[in-house]
């Protein structure tokens, strides 16, 4: 006889569920606990008094008389978790003095105290499936609409391919044929241009010219004081500024070198020879000695550009520009013909800015120009879509299904190869939930590069993380609507729509 | 025919090529020929000693002797004192009579100074007298010249100290006869200035000049001694050998591109012993080398220079990252040791009469009448310093380790938690890989106490910091581990930063607590966080300052679960002469590096395990894992064997290595399981697990470069044979932590080779290939690659061992060939012990505190049967402070179990009980009752298996700590 004293209360028979089974007995399994008769380990090894069901001691080999207790190495404890999802735990977790199960009945003998967070992780777990299942939703549609698409673009993809390469052909030689176009345009663009530049200078310096008369008689008005029509030695004396050789006073001998050597000049001979001379330091008078002739510096100052608006940068500039500035491109290309004029000096007088400006393009010019704009425009698509085309894609971090996968330095440098399609090797109930990248680059001292890629569902397609959990071999996360497997309950979906 | 093999020694020679691409760059290191002392010292030849004791000078007071001894070449005396201390030791001590400065004598390594006891002289005669020593019956016999001594107990002659003349003892010297020594003693400054101009870069060639001067202007100095004409007389003569001294890089020596200054001259000593009737030495770790040490006449002798060494390689006598100078010899009448308690670098040179003979030369020697007694002859050499020698006079093993453990400490009791298993990577990457580990452990029902963060989890390698990125909330990490009662070691080195930005550096810095360079600055020397100081943890105010960071409050974010892993402190420089510090370095007192170099690893050790202690008040005991040690570290926690390989020769290296270190002292090692460099395959990583799960200090650790290797990376077989290692553990550790209870109290190790228990059984002195744990399991795990069976020793004349696994009865002494498969780890249970366990295994050992108990007794011949369980709080100092303990003491006889107190001192609450008794070798009884005081017999359930007569007796459900008794009928 065994004293009442050696045996355990068996308190699992004072569990509160309203079913009465023993601790650590799933609902599912209470017929097989009855308390009135004898138990039968459940691997059918052995028969033992119920007393011993419970009792802390392991009898069965299966573990199936302790489905409470601690006592056999291979059991399993269930957790009602009510409001949570119900559980298995290994018996070796109860009354470890950690807490388990959500409803903390693991610990009821080991003097910890966990506390029910069931309800907290229902309702998480609830709003995550929700969100899960969404997700799985939305993401098996678009799987549906990716298969689709994939089968026809499949073909397209083969076809397009054909006519890609077709393409490619043809852009190559509509490039060469709007090369010509391009430079058969520029030729009269440019004699147009040069005639209506010739033009235009002519006129400017005829307009120079006669300015330069005018002033010239002004300062010969001026210095000629007694009025004799001439310009004597004394009278060009007295503009100090002339000084030649720098002593603050304009000696008689200067002046008359000033004068060509004579000691005096008529009007004409002084707007032919000595104004040229002069005109330089000369002062009109009734100004202040310091302020500087506006007009005296700017007239040795190189000209404003007045075509500057119409220069155009010769094509190869422009085409060196795109590749520096991808993207800016576009931009760049409309504002070039744009670009103002430089700014004119605000003290410049009305009539000199009008003087000074080009007028427009004569209606012929103009069309020649604009033809020559959109060959140049045509000829930059047609070169940048072949480019795009014969270009691979630059990128710092990349992974091609079914390809490679590799990683280039933030800052430029070598890429690097972490490994090339291997095969599917997900565990066998999933087999398509894991990719592995394989042979990739070698490590110094090391293994050649891998990378493993777990699939999840997502709505869409994107590599969410790569981390490299030892030396060289990576490993990625893509969430894909691909990985999305039918949802399981229908009824989710049913749902939906009342 | 002759193709083939040339063919196959063609193979055999690639194969040695790339063996060597893996191995060791031993040019790195120096060998005895290269290092300047031991080829002075060796090249001292067996011969008529030099040195003569100087009877008359005897002075004996109650405890020790005194006298003089004087080398008859260049007359320097030299002090020879003995001491017999208690416990059958003899202290030997030879230092100069005078020398010019202090010689280093080892501090902190004795835990007090050795109780002495009498002796007296018992008989003199003109060239010897005789000792008593003690109580012990020894006798020592020394001669006065040729200078020798011989320990006798009886008529027998145990060993003999300078037997073969071989004391060598360089005197400190002021520095002379070298050309700029005699121009600047005449001309002075004058040559100073000159000099410099010409040698800017060579300061160190000014600072034997204060010697040399000293000694022009003290011609008196060798008056001191007795023939000051005599003694300048035979300087004279010497002149000669002084000059080949110097050319032996007595004042100066360089290796690969470092040059050591030696601005103290020559310092080395050297001293022989002869051992008669012994053929067995061991010890002297740090060694990659069989348990028995090899003969090392035609090679290097074996050395101790604690050096971290890339990628090491095994069977040689190279040091290795510690250092523990006692040698232990032993034969079937008696184990001896000798301790030899030097810092500095150190060579022992073992030879002996018989090795090389053959075994027909053996008996040969035996039919013409006993020849020879066989005869170990050691010899030591030690760079500076003084002799101080320890002799161990057994006479039993267990006597030996009694001895040496009174002198420097015993193993401290770790914490449970240590022996457990643990996790450990350089390195996991951040807190989320943290995470993912320790679920794994859960996910895959593996037990495990403990993750380790290797240098990556600090801010740029400075130490007590952690790496903002990957290791933003340590805080929480430790807390999630404190919730599953896991435990999380960071390593912290002892190389600093140098870096204005960093406190620890800039206290140090400030407080003037770095080593110095010969200069007096600060020494900077490269490791891992790159230019880097070393603090000086030889001065007992940085160590304070050290142990004060590892309070809460200065290392950030620690908590009670944070337990610490010094590695690197050998000290390792990787710039620096060997990876390490220069010699002529300074420490505190003005004492050079050379003198002290195997200690800083175990001062760093020190002062760490005092910080812990020190963080909870003194509660709490501390788990430091050190990889450089000296003797005494045993007091400070654990070591492993360095950086090892993933190849089945450094796993089984690892069984004599730890062996050699619990012969002396350091119970708590380990090796890396799977291979520090290098990837493992799955069966070489089963095998390690296997292997480790019964070695002292388990621990899984893996090189940066290598493939994950978590025990579930490699499949579901896999993993369950490793889980089931990692549970065989788990289910032992309360004998595990009786056996380290056992070996804090008296010394004894944890892991011993067999013939500490089976002293005179001789097939047992060379295996090391089994061991056992205690004095109960035997193990003989599998080490081999496609290994089909093993061939087990079991010894005991009359005895038997059960299986483990099946419980099967073998006899013994028998060579038992086991076959094995992949989950096969043979161990034995010794007939006549019994071995708690606790078999509920849980995710870590702190989870198992409540747990019952199972019983396994095995029986003796006789049917009896002893053993016993020690249990505390399993993790604090309450167990000495306030004896609360339960010692518990079962023994079988007369088919009756009884379990009483083993040690009345000790009381304490323990929650466990005993589920089970499972006794091995019984018959079936008719009926078991269980007898407690004061109550009526009760009867128990039982199964007896006849197969293997195992009784298994069902839940006597007592509490562990109650008296009881249970009998069959």
């Amino acid at each position: 006889m065994l004293l009442p004293l050696l045996l355990p209360v068996l308190s699992a028979l004072a569990s509160a569920v309203e079913v009465k089974r023993p601790r650590g007995v799933s609902l599912t399994n209470h017929h097989f606990y009855e308390e009135s008769k004898p138990f039968t380990c459940l691997d059918g090894s052995s028969t033992i008094a119920f007393e011993w069901v419970n009792d802390d001691y392991c009898d069965c080999q299966d573990g199936s008389d302790e489905p409470g207790t601690s006592a056999c190495p291979n059991g399993r404890f269930h957790c009602t978790n009510a409001g949570y999802r119900p559980q298995y735990i290994p018996s070796s977790r109860v009354n470890d003095g950690v807490c388990d199960c959500c409803d903390a009945t693991d610990e009821y003998n080991s003097g910890f105290v966990c506390e029910n967070t069931c309800k907290e992780m229902g309702r998480k777990e609830r709003e995550a499936l929700a969100q899960m299942a969404e997700v799985a939703r939305e993401g098996f549609q678009l799987k549906q609409v990716l298969i689709e698409e994939a089968s026809k673009g499949r073909e397209d993809k083969q076809r397009s391919l054909a006519e890609l390469q077709e393409g490619k052909k043809s852009l190559e030689e509509q490039v060469e044929t709007l090369r010509s176009v391009k430079e058969a345009a520029e030729k009269p663009e440019k004699e147009a241009k040069e005639i209506h530049q010739k033009k235009w200078e002519e006129q400017k310096a005829a307009e120079k010219a006669a300015r330069e008369q005018a002033r010239a008689s002004e300062a010969f008005q001026e210095l000629d004081d007694d009025g004799d029509g001439l310009v004597s030695v004394a009278e060009l004396q007295t503009h100090v500024e002339l000084d030649v050789d720098g002593d603050g006073t304009l000696s008689e001998t200067e002046a008359q070198t000033l004068l060509g050597n004579a000691l005096q000049a008529d009007a004409s001979s002084f707007r032919d020879a000595v104004w040229a001379a002069i005109k330089e330091n000369y002062k009109p008078e009734g100004l202040p000695d310091a302020a500087p002739l506006p007009e005296a510096p700017r007239e040795e100052a190189p000209e404003p550009q007045p075509d500057l608006p119409l220069e155009q940068p010769a094509p190869e500039d422009d085409y060196d520009e795109e590749e520096e500035e991808e993207g800016d491109d576009d931009e760049s290309n409309e504002e070039e013909p744009k670009v103002p004029p430089a700014k004119q000096p605000s003290d410049k007088t009305a009539e000199e800015d009008e003087a000074e400006k080009m007028p427009p393009y004569d209606e012929a010019t103009q069309a020649l120009i604009d033809a020559a704009q959109k060959a140049r425009e045509q000829f930059e698509e047609a070169e940048k879509s072949l480019k795009e085309m014969e270009d691979s894609i630059q990128y710092v971090y990349r992974l091609c299904p079914f390809n490679r996968v590799s990683q280039k330095p933030k800052h430029g440098g070598a890429e690097t190869n972490l490994g090339t399609w291997g095969s599917w090797a997900g565990p066998d109930e999933n087999k398509f939930s894991v990719m592995k990248y394989e042979h990739g680059t070698g490590c110094w001292q090391g293994p050649n590069r891998s990378t493993t890629v777990k699939l999840t569902c997502g709505k869409e397609t994107v590599v969410t993380s790569t981390t490299e959990p030892s030396r060289c071999e990576y490993l990625m996360e893509l969430v894909t609507p691909a990985a999305c497997q039918e949802p399981r309950d229908p009824g989710a979906a049913d749902h939906d729509e009342l | 025919m002759a193709s083939e093999r040339l063919g196959m020694a063609a193979l055999a020679w690639m194969a040695l090529c790339l063996a060597a691409a893996f191995a060791v760059d031993r040019s790195n290191f120096k060998t005895c020929e290269q290092s300047s002392f031991c080829k002075r010292q060796r090249s001292v030849k067996p011969g008529s000693s030099p040195y003569r004791a100087l009877l008359e000078s005897l002075q004996l007071s109650q405890d020790s002797m005194k006298l003089q001894l004087v080398n008859e070449v260049n007359k320097v005396p030299l002090l020879l004192e003995l001491y017999g201390l208690q416990g059958n030791m003899t202290r030997i001590k030879i230092n100069e009579l005078s020398p010019l400065r202090p010689r280093y004598e080892v501090p902190d390594v004795l835990v007090h100074d050795p109780p002495t006891t009498w002796l007296a002289v018992t008989g003199r005669d003109e060239n010897s007298v005789e000792l008593s020593l003690g109580d012990s019956g020894h006798k020592l016999i020394l001669t006065g010249k040729p200078f020798r001594m011989d320990l006798l107990q009886g008529r027998e002659l145990v060993l003999s100290v300078n037997p073969r003349g071989l004391l060598h003892f360089e005197h400190l010297r002021h520095r002379k006869d070298s050309f700029s020594d005699k121009v600047s003693s005449s001309v002075g400054s004058l040559w100073d200035k000159i000099k410099s101009l010409f040698y800017r870069e060579e300061p160190k060639e000014s600072a034997p000049e204060d010697g040399a001067a000293g000694e022009e202007t003290e011609p008196a100095l060798p008056g001191d001694q007795e023939s000051s004409e005599k003694s300048t007389k035979s300087e004279e003569v010497s002149d000669g050998p002084n000059r080949a001294e110097e050319e032996l890089g007595s004042w100066e020596e360089t290796f690969k591109t470092h040059t050591d200054s030696k601005p103290n001259g020559p310092t080395s000593v050297g001293l022989d012993f002869s051992l008669p009737g012994f053929e067995h030495v061991y010890g002297i770790p740090e060694h990659a080398d069989n348990l028995r040490l090899r003969t090392t006449e035609g090679g290097d002798p074996y050395r101790l220079y604690n050096l971290d060494v890339f990628q090491y390689e095994l069977y040689n006598p190279m040091a290795l990252y510690g250092s523990v100078p006692l040698l232990l010899a032993h034969n079937t009448q008696r184990t001896l040791g000798i301790f030899w308690l030097n810092a500095a670098e150190t060579w022992v040179d073992i030879s002996s009469n018989t090795a090389g003979k053959t075994l027909f030369g053996k008996m040969l020697d035996y039919m013409q009448g006993g020849g020879e007694t066989p005869q170990t002859d050691v010899r030591w050499m030690s760079e500076s310093g003084i002799i101080d020698v320890f002799l161990l006079l057994g006479p039993a093993p267990t006597d030996v380790f009694r001895q040496y453990t009174a002198l420097t400490g015993t193993q401290a009791l770790p914490p449970l938690f240590a022996m457990a298993y643990h996790q450990s990577r350089w390195n996991y990457n951040d807190e989320e890989d943290v995470a993912a580990v320790d679920d794994g452990f859960d996910t895959h029902d593996i037990p495990c106490d403990v993750i380790w963060l290797d240098i990556e989890h600090t801010d740029g390698k400075r130490y007590f910091t952690w790496d903002p990125n990957k290791f933003p909330q340590p805080r929480n990490m430790l807390g999630r581990l404190a919730a599953k009662r896991r435990k999380m070691v960071s390593i912290v080195d002892p190389h600093i930063k140098v870096d204005s930005g960093y406190r620890v550096h800039n206290e140090i810095r400030s407080r003037g607590f770095y080593v110095k360079t010969k200069d007096g600055s600060d020494y900077e020397g490269w490791c891992w966080p790159g230019s880097s100081g070393y603090p000086d943890f030889t001065n007992p105010e940085m160590r304070a300052w050290w142990a004060s960071m590892f309070s809460y409050d200065q290392y950030e974010a620690s908590m009670e679960n944070l337990y610490v892993w010094n590695d690197m402190n050998e000290p390792s420089v990787f710039n620096g002469p060997e990876v390490t510090m220069y010699k002529d370095a300074l420490h505190e007192g003005g004492w050079e590096h050379r003198d002290l170099h195997n200690l800083y690893g175990f001062y760093v050790q020190m002062a760490t395990a005092q910080g812990l202690e020190q963080r909870s008040g003194g509660l709490e005991r501390p788990f430091v894992l050190s990889r450089a040690f000296f003797a005494g570290s045993q007091r400070y926690g654990a070591v492993w064997t360095g950086d090892n390989a993933a190849e089945w020769d450094h796993l089984k290296i690892s069984i004599p290595m730890c062996l050699s270190l619990a012969l002396a002292g350091i119970s708590f090692c380990g090796a890396d399981v799977g291979g520090f460099f290098k990837s493992p395959d799955a069966e070489l990583l089963v095998r390690w697990y296997q292997v480790g799960a019964y070695q002292p200090f388990y621990r899984a650790h893996a090189h940066l470069d290598t493939v994950r290797r978590e025990p579930w990376l490699f499949g579901e077989e896999n993993k369950a044979l490793i889980r089931a290692a990692v549970r065989q553990r788990y289910a032992l550790l309360p004998y595990w932590y009786t056996t380290f209870y056992h070996s804090y109290r008296s010394g004894q190790p944890v892991m011993r080779p067999l013939w500490v228990e089976y002293p005179d059984d001789v097939t047992t002195f060379s295996i090391d290939d089994q061991f056992l744990i205690g004095n109960a399991l035997l193990v003989h795990p599998v080490t081999e690659q496609g290994a089909h069976g093993v061939q087990v020793y079991l010894p005991g004349k009359g005895e038997v061992w059960y299986d483990v696994h099946s419980h099967q009865k073998h006899h013994a002494p028998q060579t038992l060939y086991v076959p094995v498969i992949m989950s096969s780890i043979p161990a034995y249970q010794r007939g006549g012990s019994i071995v708690p366990r606790k078999e509920r295994v849980r995710r870590s050992s702190d989870c198992m505190y409540r747990d019952p108990y199972t019983l396994y007794v095995a029986l003796s011949p006789q049917g009896t049967a002893e053993g016993d369980l020690f249990i505390d709080d399993g993790h604090t100092y309450n167990f000495e402070s306030k004896a609360q303990y339960l010692h518990r003491h079962f023994s079988f006889a007369s088919n009756t179990l009884t379990a009483r107190s083993a040690d009345s001192k000790g009381v304490f609450e323990s929650p466990a009980w005993i589920e089970r008794v499972v006794i091995l070798g019984a018959g079936k009884p008719a009926a078991v009752f269980l007898r407690q005081p004061g109550m009526a017999d009760t009867r128990l359930d039982f199964q007896h298996e006849p197969e293997t007569s195992v009784l298994t007796l069902r839940k006597p459900g007592i509490n562990i700590g109650a008296d009881w008794s249970i009998s069959l009928r």
